[in-house]
C-alpha cells in the first residue's frame, strides 16, 4: 500500500484526477489531498491519492548532507 | 537517491551511532513504529548492523492490517459469505488473513458475490457507480496515511446518494497506540522511530506527548537506509542531551504541520472511539468510526453486523506478543515450522509489512551475513 518512492505529475485535471510518473510506469493518482500539487511535482502516492508533495530544497540539502557524510567517513 | 545508500555514508552514520550508544548507561533499544521502516531496516541488513553498533531495535504496532482485529476480518468474511450479488473489495493483504472462519481468499462466496482486491478505494466506489444492481463493500483498513482516501471516497460516495456502497471501517491512529505501549510497560523503549507516512498526514505535534510526558526521544523518518539511520542517530543525541523531543528526519516528504488537508478531510467524516487492537486492547480514542451524517456509509449500520470485539490470535499464534514488542517473530515457535507466507497462521506472516514476514524473508540471508 505505502510507495516510498515519490512519484512525478506527469497530468493534473481540475477535477483533482491525474497520472504520475511512478518508476517509469503511468499511473492514476488522485491529487485531491494536495490542492497546492503542480505538473511535474514529486509526490508521494498512498493508496491511489498524493499525500504530499515533495520539497525540493530540503531534499537537495539531504544529499548534500550524505555526500558530506560519505566524504568524512 | 542513491546517496541514502552510500556504503560509506552508511559506515559513518554506523560509527557515529556506535560511538553514541557507548556513551550511554545502557543499551538503548529504540522501536520502530512503521511496518515498512521494519522491512526496509531488514532488506538492508540493517537491525543486525544496529546490534552491533550497540543500539537494539524490536517492531511496534505499524502494521495496519496485522492490529485488525479478528472480529472485523470474521464480519468481512460474513458478508461475502451470506449475502448474495454483493462485492466485498479490498487490499490484498486482508484477503489473506486467517481467522477461525478461514479468509476471504479461502471463503465461498455466496451466489454471485466476489471478493475483489483493489490498490485504491476509489477502485471500489467506481464499481458501485458502474454496477447499481450490485451490493459494493470497501473493507477499508489503514493508518492517518489511508484513512482521508477513505473519507474522500466516503464523502463522493454520500453527494452521488450511492444506495449500493457502504465502508467496513479499520481505522486506526498511531498516537494513542504509541501511548498504550508505553502505558503498559511491557517493553522498556528508548526512543522511538516515528512512521513517514503517517506522519505527512498528522505533522510531529501529534507525538508531542512522547518526549514532554514520558520523556522518550523520537524521530521521524523516511525509508532510505540512511534515512532510518540519521533518525537513529537524531534519538541517541537527543538522549545524551537529556532534551527528548520530535525530530524530523524525512524535511523533504514532511511539513511539520502534516497535511491540514487530509485532516480537515478525516475530522469531516470521522470522528474518534475507544477501538479494540489485536494484541494491545481497547485503546480509549484510537480507532476512527463515520459520524452521523456518514453513518448510512458504515457496513456496520448497513448490514446490522455484529462484530466481536476482541483482537483473538489463532491457538499457537503469537501475534498480539509480536505487535506489542514482547517477543520477537522467532520467539513464536510456530514461526518458520508450522507458520510460513505460503500458509500463514497470522496476520503478521500475511502482510507485506507483518514483522513475521519480514523476519521470516530476510531473517536467514541476515544471519548468514551475506
Ligand atoms: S510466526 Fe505465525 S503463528 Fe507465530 S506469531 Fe507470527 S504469524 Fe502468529
Amino acid at each position: 500500500m505505502c510507495l516510498a518512492v515519490p512519484a512525478k505529475i506527469t497530468r493534473l485535471e481540475d477535477s483533482g484526477l491525474g497520472t504520475v510518473d511512478y518508476l517509469g510506469t503511468e499511473v492514476k493518482a488522485n491529487f485531491s489531498l494536495v490542492p497546492q500539487a503542480k505538473m511535474g511535482d514529486w509526490v508521494i502516492i498512498h493508496a491511489g491519492f498524493a499525500i504530499s508533495v515533495m520539497d525540493a530544497k530540503e531534499a537537495r540539502e539531504t544529499l548534500q548532507l550524505f555526500r558530506e557524510l560519505a566524504e568524512s567517513s | 537517491m542513491k546517496e541514502l545508500r552510500d556504503p560509506k555514508a552508511i559506515r559513518r552514520l554506523l560509527a557515529d551511532i556506535a560511538e553514541r550508544a557507548r556513551r550511554l548507561p545502557a543499551p538503548p533499544r529504540l522501536m520502530e513504529v512503521c511496518g515498512t521502516h521494519t522491512m526496509s531496516l531488514f532488506r538492508h541488513g540493517l537491525t543486525p548492523r544496529l546490534a552491533e553498533a550497540g543500539v537494539e531495535m524490536v517492531s511496534g504496532p505499524g502494521c495496519p492490517v496485522c492490529i485488525t482485529p479478528d472480529g472485523l476480518h470474521e464480519a468481512a468474511i460474513g458478508l461475502v459469505t451470506e449475502v448474495e450479488g454483493l462485492t466485498l473489495a479490498t487490499f490484498g493483504d486482508m484477503t489473506r488473513v486467517p481467522t477461525r472462519k478461514g479468509s476471504l481468499q479461502t471463503a465461498a462466496p455466496a451466489r454471485d458475490s466476489r471478493v475483489r482486491v483493489v490498490y485504491s478505494p476509489e477502485e471500489a466506489l467506481e464499481e458501485a457507480k458502474r454496477e447499481p444492481g450490485r451490493q459494493v463493500v470497501f473493507f477499508g483498513v489503514g493508518f492517518e496515511t489511508t484513512i482521508p482516501a477513505i473519507a474522500y471516497i466516503v464523502k463522493q460516495a454520500a453527494r452521488a446518494r450511492l444506495r449500493n456502497f457502504s465502508v467496513l471501517p479499520a481505522l486506526w491512529l498511531v498516537p494513542p497506540a504509541l501511548k498504550a505501549v508505553l502505558d503498559s510497560k511491557e517493553v522498556a523503549v528508548n526512543g522511538f522511530i516515528y512512521p513517514g507516512h503517517v506522519s505527512a498526514v498528522i505533522g510531529i505535534e501529534p507525538y508531542g506527548f512522547v518526549a514532554r510526558d514520558y520523556g522518550v526521544p523520537g524521530a521521524v523518518a523516511g525509508f532510505e537506509p540512511g534515512d532510518i539511520l540519521l533518525a537513529v542517530r537524531s534519538v541517541l543525541d537527543q538522549a545524551l542531551e537529556g532534551r527528548p523531543r520530535v525530530a524530523l528526519e524525512y524535511g523533504r516528504a514532511i511539513r511539520p504541520e502534516g497535511n491540514p488537508t487530509a485532516r480537515a478531510l478525516m475530522a469531516e467524516v470521522c470522528e474518534p472511539f475507544d477501538a479494540e487492537w489485536r494484541g494491545l486492547g481497547r485503546i480509549p480514542a484510537s480507532g476512527l468510526r463515520f459520524k452521523a451524517k456518514y453513518a448510512r456509509l458504515s457496513a456496520e449500520n448497513a448490514y446490522g453486523l455484529k462484530i466481536r470485539g476482541a483482537g483473538r490470535d489463532l491457538p499457537g499464534c503469537r501475534c498480539g506478543d509480536v505487535l506489542r514488542g514482547v517477543i520477537r517473530p522467532e520467539g513464536c515457535r510456530l514461526f518458520g515450522a508450522k507458520c510460513t507466507p505460503e500458509s500463514p497462521l497470522g496476520p503478521c506472516m500475511v502482510s507485506y509489512e507483518g514483522a513475521c514476514l519480514v523476519h521470516f524473508k530476510y531473517g536467514r540471508r541476515e544471519r548468514t551475513g551475506s
